[in-house]
């Protein structure tokens, strides 16, 4: 690859697949209501696909994560939703908690088995 | 939200709405999302060898984080290209009902449709939950200057920490790059949690975190985007069929 190569594929494949949908709903801003059976069902398509992409991070991980054994993972980013649920319920900046304690635990588990 | 709309802000030119927006986005919960978001993709980026200015135009034009997080993975697994294209445009359906609720409250009565390209491109979940938030507050005549100073301030905090994470990957020992690259699943996963609050959002979640590994796992083509319209359409005709609240 040459080295304009990346800065092709980030038009092509990232930007343009990405901004369609955005000049879409400018485009036909009028008329749709947000409740609508078509954007009930995007956004649940929308959401399967960002929590898949969360699950393949874990399971399949790039770089020195794979470093990292499988089960730490998994553990680390169960402990980290149990305190975002449990911040959830108490107070409001949830995600900061969560990602918080799911750190803790994979560094914590990566010094103890000497990753 | 009725505490916002009561107490009408007025600023008297359009830089002055602008540079409120920036202050505005510097100051909320936002700023703190979006760092840790892309920290994680910087070191995302080094790991799979692909240039910090690189991710710096990406975040420039997708300003998009499951977009790029999706294209970045693509391109360092050597993923075909069109199921790149594929993953990524299921990924960015969300923004059109975005898009769709964010334009009545920017669009005024004098406001030309060329003056929302702007926000229209910077859409992205921090930027269109400020901006409904507060732009009701303001007079149609500077919405969308304010709405640009959210845009810039979010995207150009997301550019720097793009820079920092990719910086901080290159020089640390593997497990704090480990705890770098484990920002992005964490942040993803609860800021998705967070926004899922009605019955077919939380199904459509833990479909999602389970039909992707198994796609993968069984090396099924296009994993991504059949985890999507698998995931997504199981969600939405379970909703159907019990009759779940929307």
């Amino acid at each position: 690859m040459n080295e304009l190569a990346p800065y092709l594929i980030l038009i092509l494949v990232g930007f343009l697949p990405n901004e369609l949908w955005r000049m879409l709903g400018l485009v036909l801003a009028r008329g749709l209501n947000e409740n609508s059976q078509i954007v009930l069902w995007s956004r649940a398509v929308a959401t399967a696909i960002l929590t898949g992409v969360v699950a393949k991070l874990i399971f399949f991980p790039p770089g020195d994560l794979a470093s990292v054994p499988l089960g730490v993972r998994v553990g680390a980013a169960a402990v980290g939703f149990a305190a975002f649920l449990a911040a959830f319920l108490a107070v409001r900046r949830s995600v900061f908690v969560g990602v918080m304690a799911g750190e803790a635990i994979l560094v914590g588990a990566g010094l103890f088995y000497g990753s | 939200m009725g505490t916002w709309s009561s107490v009408m802000r007025t600023y008297e030119t359009n830089f002055v709405s602008f540079a409120a927006g920036v202050g505005s986005a510097l100051t909320s919960v936002f700023v703190l999302v979006l760092a840790g978001t892309y920290i994680g993709i910087g070191a995302l980026t080094h790991n799979l060898g692909l240039s910090p200015w690189w991710l710096a135009i990406s975040t420039a034009l997708i300003f998009a984080a499951p977009a790029q997080v999706i294209l970045i993975t693509a391109l360092g697994a050597g993923s075909p290209l069109f199921e790149v294209a594929i993953a990524v445009t299921l990924s960015a359906i969300r923004l059109f009902p975005m898009v769709v609720a964010l334009m009545p409250v920017l669009r005024g009565p004098k406001t030309r449709t060329r003056e929302l390209v702007i926000p229209t491109h910077f859409t992205s979940v921090s930027m269109w939950v400020e901006s409904l938030r507060i732009l009701p507050s303001l007079p149609f005549a500077r919405r969308v200057a304010f709405c640009n100073g959210l845009s810039v301030a979010y995207c150009g905090t997301a550019v720097v920490f793009g820079f920092v994470g990719s910086y901080l990957a290159a020089g640390l020992p593997a497990l704090l790059s480990a705890a770098l690259l484990f920002i992005t699943p964490l942040s993803f996963l609860m800021s998705t949690a967070r926004n899922a609050r009605a019955a077919i959002d939380r199904l459509a979640l833990v479909l999602g975190l389970l039909l992707a590994p198994l796609l993968t796992y069984f090396q099924i083509g296009l994993d991504l985007m059949w985890t999507g319209v698998i995931g997504g359409t199981l969600a939405y005709a379970t909703h159907r069929l019990l009759g779940l609240r929307a």
